[in-house]
Formats: structure tokens, C-alpha cells, sequence
């Protein structure tokens, strides 16, 4: 079994850079759904059973709303919608991962996702190893929604600026694939067309347009690699 | 009443993550694995962006925290080639940047 040991060491030290980020928007959460007036069952259910980050801070203005069942999917699907990429860029890595599929697909969120895309070396059981780095991220989750909700405004420190650990997390992969890939087509399409669609749209609604559009133009790369062959 | 809508959150959500696998489940299209393999850097980019999406280049501090801690992580990536070091880095920097005022 040492292998199996050694395995979820690996996925545990690849989790550590989401662990700050994780307790500290999972407290942040657990905060606000108890000051809306759900206590620490909601939030225990919400980060089991949701595990999305931004979908649960936006849930917690469509509990205390009181929208309806229909705003709250149409919604979920506004927030969520960049899951299906997420997914069908897993479709591959995820094939033959057996029993641990549902829960991998489960837990795929953007941290996940981010730490889970780039090829693990040295690894022996990749589908262990990717359970565990999911995991592992959905227990950060989870405990930081439970000291949010439980203990609350009593922690005593700042710890103002800890969400750039995030930022930093997607900084890191960027540059880790820019450097280990040569083709760097893809990363730039994704770079210029968010950059575009930022500039054209404002802050509130270029995600999912950016998301098409990156889709579209590497389409468009696609026929042009292959024609060129 | 709340727990309809935490279910509805909860089973759209799952829903989004699971739909690509079923409807491309068995025999995927080439094209869809050739967007597996591109999508991923395209995503990361847009996750940098999204990240840094509100920062103001113009007022408040310009975004210079965001750029100087930024430009730490990709250093320290591209030097120790360490996920964790760069991050911890990259966010000490920032918290120290932003408490100075800058």
C-alpha cells in the first residue's frame, strides 16, 4: 500500500496552493449565509451538495429574495455555464477513471480544474490521484464554510488580500503550461479574447461571450492547422 | 422552501458538469478532443483575466499590487518551477503591497 500512501501525499501537496483561498472565500461564505439567516446545516448542505464557489455567494441573495424555483436555475445556469467547458475539456482524462468518475466530475471546479488539466508526472494511480487532489479541495471547502458559519466575525487577524492567493494559483498554471508547451496559440486566444471581451462588455458580462469566442476563434485554428498539413 | 432552492442550485450545477459526459460520453468527435486539449491553457488565461477583472488601472492604486505580485508568480514559476512557493510568494507580496498603501 505504499504506493497508494505515496500517491495521496502527492495529491495532498498539490492541493496546499487552494487550501488558503478555499478556507478563507469558504469562511467569507459561512459569514454571509449566517447573517442572512441560515445557520451551519444550510451552509454544510450548500458546500456538500453545490460546491461552487460564486454560484453559493449568489445563492445566498436568491435565498433571501425568496426567488422562485425557475429565477434559481436560470440563474445557476448564468453562473455555472462555464462548467460544461470545464467538462468537455476532461471528457479525455476523465474516460477511464471507473468508480471515480462521478465524483471527479462532481468536484470539478475552477481549482480544481486549473490544478487537474496539466499531466501529473510520476504518478502510478492517476484517477487515485486526481480523487484525492478533488477531494481534498472540497474538504477546504467545506471546513471554511463551517468556521465562517460557526465561529463567525471572531477571527481576530486581517486577513485582507489572502483571495489573491487565487489570482496567483491561475497565474502559476499559466505560466507552468506556457512553459511546458509549444504551442502557445491557445493560451494567447485565451488571453486576447477575454482581454477583448472585458474591454468590450465591462466586468459584469463578458465571461460567457469570452467563452464562445475563445471557442470559435480555436475552431477556426483547428481547420487552418489542418489544411496546412 | 430553502431547501428546494439549495436542491435547485445544487442539481443544475451538477447537471452543467455532468451533460458534456453524457452526450460525448462513448465515442467522442475529434473535434471535441481536439477542444479538450486547447481549451485548458485558453481557460486558464480567461480564469487570470477573470480574476483581475475589477482591478482599475486608472484610479486607486493603478493595479500595481496585482501587476508587482503577478510578475513575482511568474518569475518564481519560471525560475523553481514550483506551484506552491510561487503562490505563497506571489500572495505575501500582495498583502504587504496592499497594507503599505500602494
Amino acid at each position: 500500500m505504499a504506493g497508494r500512501a505515496e500517491t495521496v501525499t502527492k495529491a495532498f501537496y498539490k492541493s496546499v496552493p487552494v487550501m488558503a483561498g478555499y478556507i478563507v472565500l469558504g469562511i467569507g461564505f459561512g459569514i454571509l449565509l449566517r447573517d442572512a439567516g441560515y445557520g451551519v446545516v444550510w451552509a454544510l448542505l450548500m458546500s456538500l451538495f453545490i460546491y461552487a464557489g460564486s454560484m453559493q455567494y449568489v445563492g445566498v441573495g436568491l435565498l433571501t429574495g425568496g426567488a422562485s424555483v425557475l429565477t434559481t436555475v436560470i440563474t445557476t445556469i448564468m453562473v455555472n455555464a462555464r462548467h460544461l467547458f470545464y467538462s468537455i475539456s476532461m471528457i479525455g482524462k476523465y474516460r477511464d477513471a471507473g468508480t471515480y468518475k462521478p465524483y471527479l466530475i462532481f468536484a470539478l471546479t475552477d481549482e480544481t480544474y486549473s490544478l487537474l488539466c496539466d499531466d501529473a508526472s510520476g504518478v502510478t494511480d492517476i484517477n487515485c490521484y486526481r480523487f484525492f487532489v478533488s477531494l481534498f479541495n472540497h474538504c477546504y471547502w467545506v471546513a471554511g464554510t463551517l468556521i465562517g458559519s460557526i465561529l463567525g466575525k471572531v477571527i481576530p487577524f486581517s486577513v485582507r488580500g489572502i483571495e489573491f492567493s487565487m489570482t496567483a494559483l491561475f497565474i502559476a498554471s499559466f505560466t507552468e503550461q506556457w512553459l511546458t508547451s509549444r504551442n502557445h496559440i491557445p493560451a494567447l486566444t485565451g488571453i486576447i479574447c477575454t482581454v477583448l471581451c472585458l474591454v468590450l462588455l465591462g466586468p459584469e458580462k463578458f465571461l460567457i461571450p469570452a467563452m464562445f469566442l475563445i471557442t470559435i476563434v480555436l475552431t477556426f485554428m483547428r481547420k487552418k492547422e489542418e489544411s496546412n498539413r | 422552501m430553502a431547501l428546494i432552492l439549495i436542491a435547485s442550485m445544487a442539481v443544475t450545477t451538477m447537471a452543467l458538469r455532468f451533460l458534456p459526459f453524457f452526450v460525448f460520453g462513448e465515442n467522442t468527435p475529434k473535434y471535441i478532443t481536439y477542444l479538450g486539449k486547447v481549451l485548458p491553457q485558453a481557460t486558464i488565461g480567461l480564469l487570470v483575466i477573470y480574476c483581475l477583472k475589477d482591478v482599475s488601472f486608472t484610479s486607486g492604486s493603478h493595479g500595481i499590487p496585482e501587476v508587482v505580485a503577478g510578475a513575482m508568480v511568474v518569475g518564481m514559476q519560471a525560475w523553481k518551477r514550483n506551484a506552491v512557493l510561487s503562490i505563497l510568494l506571489g500572495t505575501a507580496v500582495y498583502m504587504f503591497l496592499i497594507r503599505m498603501g500602494i
